[in-house]
């Protein structure tokens, strides 16, 4: 049992991930026997049952709001693929 | 022969000036000269660099320096090439990261050092902690000391066969579902995931962020013990990191188990379980009653949906998680006429099939139309299956289970079938999902058909888990078995 309309491109569109058509084809077919799997949760009686974000939850997690020494520039670009003028460079956005 | 120390034998030596940093780093390195060609669990390391560190903790240890306040002083250790140790290289075992040098130290790398340990090496892993073999990195595949035809186990495989290898005295790795237990169980070795928050992950590169922990590989139980005494505790940089006082671990291997509950969970010991790996977990349960623990049967009723729940939740949370690998701040990119297109073109080339599977199986389970169908309902089950494991703590203090269904695989066994290489998690997800602290420990070996060598065997791991912060009590369990049977002993090379 796969899922029904499960569409490769579309998914691999949202995931921005280029593809080969032989990778979609095999993807495709792999993860349709993993959806398959998957599809045994649907017996599970989940009525009433809260979800689980994580195992201990924390909430309002606060550190007093005190500038702190952080990476500069030149660290921060260091990794850059393209960089100038102390700027990440990426194609054109805006015509 | 100071490679084959352990973190305890070693610092003792060297707290009597018996040894220097220097000789024991020197033999570390001439161990990786003479067998990482064949077990290949080093991606990187930097022998100039590690001598260096090492002339600094002998200058240290002559200046008189407290071992009790820096337990780790002059001990050579190697981490999984997910976590950041400033100016050198992590990868994450993927090409997506290129020439990428960590511009900073992980909180746990900080603590490491504070304590005196050498950090010295990259270990070999799957392609972002992807994995259960090492197969799925794109550097190399690293192989099981005991039978270099087979894989460590995965995802921390380097971590667990370096350790193993004696090709450093301790590691790190990291554990989503299993990566730290299952390869500490195919290798041999001692492996540890700490309760979910109990150490930052600051500086580990996430995989699936309400599952992933850091943990230690070492050749000993005291040996973890004392690195999670290093490691723990709350940091202001992990949001999810838990304010709990880190209690001193190594006092607690008192060697006295009498009393203590054990329950065996009925859902582990059926149908896929290698009749050797029942066989030795049979033995040393029977061997825990002798040291004075009780035993009985404990029910986790969910343990069926374990594999189900898992790659729904941690494909979901790898597929957010690795969206910031766009080829715009770091790593290797590859031109598009747009940003969209370069996104693509660099994601496509840059991550490695099995990367790409969950992504994509992620993204659609997070999907419209899909995400209460399968990502809400598995938070759902996942709530059930953690609420079976506290009832079964009302009921004992830890659960004895086998780490992994079998001994390590041959390479290329599993990797053309993902959800094969999926099912081999099946005894050590729960524990992430249930946030659970778990240890694995050597309990024995399973004979091995091996050409020129009649007595081959492979490590088996035991399985010990814990209430959420009882750390102390499964390795107070650990220590007594370690220390009455002889499986520690026992060394690969």
């Amino acid at each position: 049992m796969s899922a029904p309309d499960f569409n490769i491109k579309y998914v691999a569109h949202l995931a921005r991930l280029k593809l080969s058509p032989e990778e979609e084809q095999q993807l495709g077919a792999q993860l349709g026997h993993i959806l398959g799997h998957i599809e045994k949760l649907k017996e599970v009686d989940v009525t009433g049952v809260e979800p689980t974000a994580h195992a201990f939850p924390l909430v309002n997690v606060f550190r007093t709001d005190e500038p702190r020494p952080g990476l500069s520039t030149e660290e921060a670009l260091r990794n850059a693929p393209k960089q100038s003028s102390g700027l990440f460079v990426v194609p054109k956005v805006v015509e | 022969m100071l490679h084959r120390l352990t973190i305890s034998e070693l610092t003792a030596r060297l707290a009597r000036r018996e040894v220097s940093a220097r000789e024991a780093m020197q033999a570390c390195l001439n161990q990786i000269a003479d067998v990482d060609g064949d077990i290949r669990a080093f991606i990187s390391h930097d022998p100039a660099d590690a001598l260096t560190q090492a002339d600094a903790a002998d200058k240290a240890i002559i200046a008189g320096a407290d071992f009790a306040r820096q337990p780790l002083l002059g001990v050579p250790m190697a981490l999984k090439d997910v976590l950041a140790v400033k100016d050198q290289p992590l990868n994450c075992c993927s090409k997506i990261l290129g020439n990428f040098r960590s511009p900073y130290d992980a909180t746990v790398v900080e603590k490491l050092k504070a304590a005196g340990a050498l950090i010295f090496g990259r270990l070999n892993m799957d392609e972002f902690a992807m994995g259960s073999s090492t197969e799925n990195s794109a550097f190399q595949t690293t192989r099981n000391p005991w039978d270099t035809a087979r894989i460590p186990g995965g995802s921390s495989g380097g971590s667990a066969a370096a350790v193993a290898a004696d090709e450093c005295i301790a590691s790190l790795g990291s554990d989503t579902g299993g990566s730290i237990r299952q390869p500490a169980a195919l290798c041999g070795c001692v492996g540890l995931k700490p309760t979910y928050g109990r150490v930052s992950r600051y500086g580990l590169v996430a995989f699936a962020s309400s599952l992933d922990q850091i943990g230690p590989f070492t050749k000993d139980v005291r040996d973890a013990a004392t690195v999670l005494e290093v490691i723990s505790g709350q940091d202001q940089r992990d949001a999810t990191s838990i304010p709990q006082p880190v209690p001193p671990y190594t006092k607690a291997l008192t060697g006295d188990i009498k009393g203590l509950r054990l329950g065996l969970p009925k859902q582990f010991m059926v149908g896929g379980l290698d009749p050797e790996v029942k066989r030795a977990v049979d033995a040393a349960v029977t061997h825990l009653q002798s040291l004075g623990a009780t035993v009985q049967e404990v029910s986790l009723p969910h343990t069926d949906h374990d594999v189900a729940v898992y790659y729904i939740i941690a494909t979901a949370e790898a597929s957010a998680n690795l969206a910031r690998f766009d080829g715009v701040r770091y790593g290797a990119r590859v031109d598009g006429a747009d940003p969209l297109e370069m996104y693509g073109n660099t994601r496509g080339a840059g991550f490695g099939a099995e990367v790409k599977r969950r992504i994509i199986l992620g993204t659609y389970v997070l999907s419209s139309g899909y995400y209460d169908a399968y990502y809400l309902r598995a938070q759902k089950v996942r709530t059930l299956i953690r609420r079976d494991y506290l009832r079964a703590f009302e009921q004992v203090d830890v659960i004895v289970a086998p780490t992994t269904p079998t001994p390590a695989f041959k390479v290329g066994e599993k990797s053309g079938d993902p959800l094969q290489m999926y099912l081999s998690d099946i005894f050590t997800i729960g524990c992430n999902l249930a946030g659970i602290p778990g240890l694995s420990l050597p309990c024995g070996f399973a004979p091995t058909a091996k050409p020129g060598m009649p007595h081959a065997k492979l490590p088996i791991g035991l399985q010990l888990l814990g209430k959420p912060f009882a750390e102390e009590t499964i390795l107070r369990l650990a220590h007594a078995y370690e220390q009455s049977t002889p499986w520690h002993q026992e060394r690969a090379l």
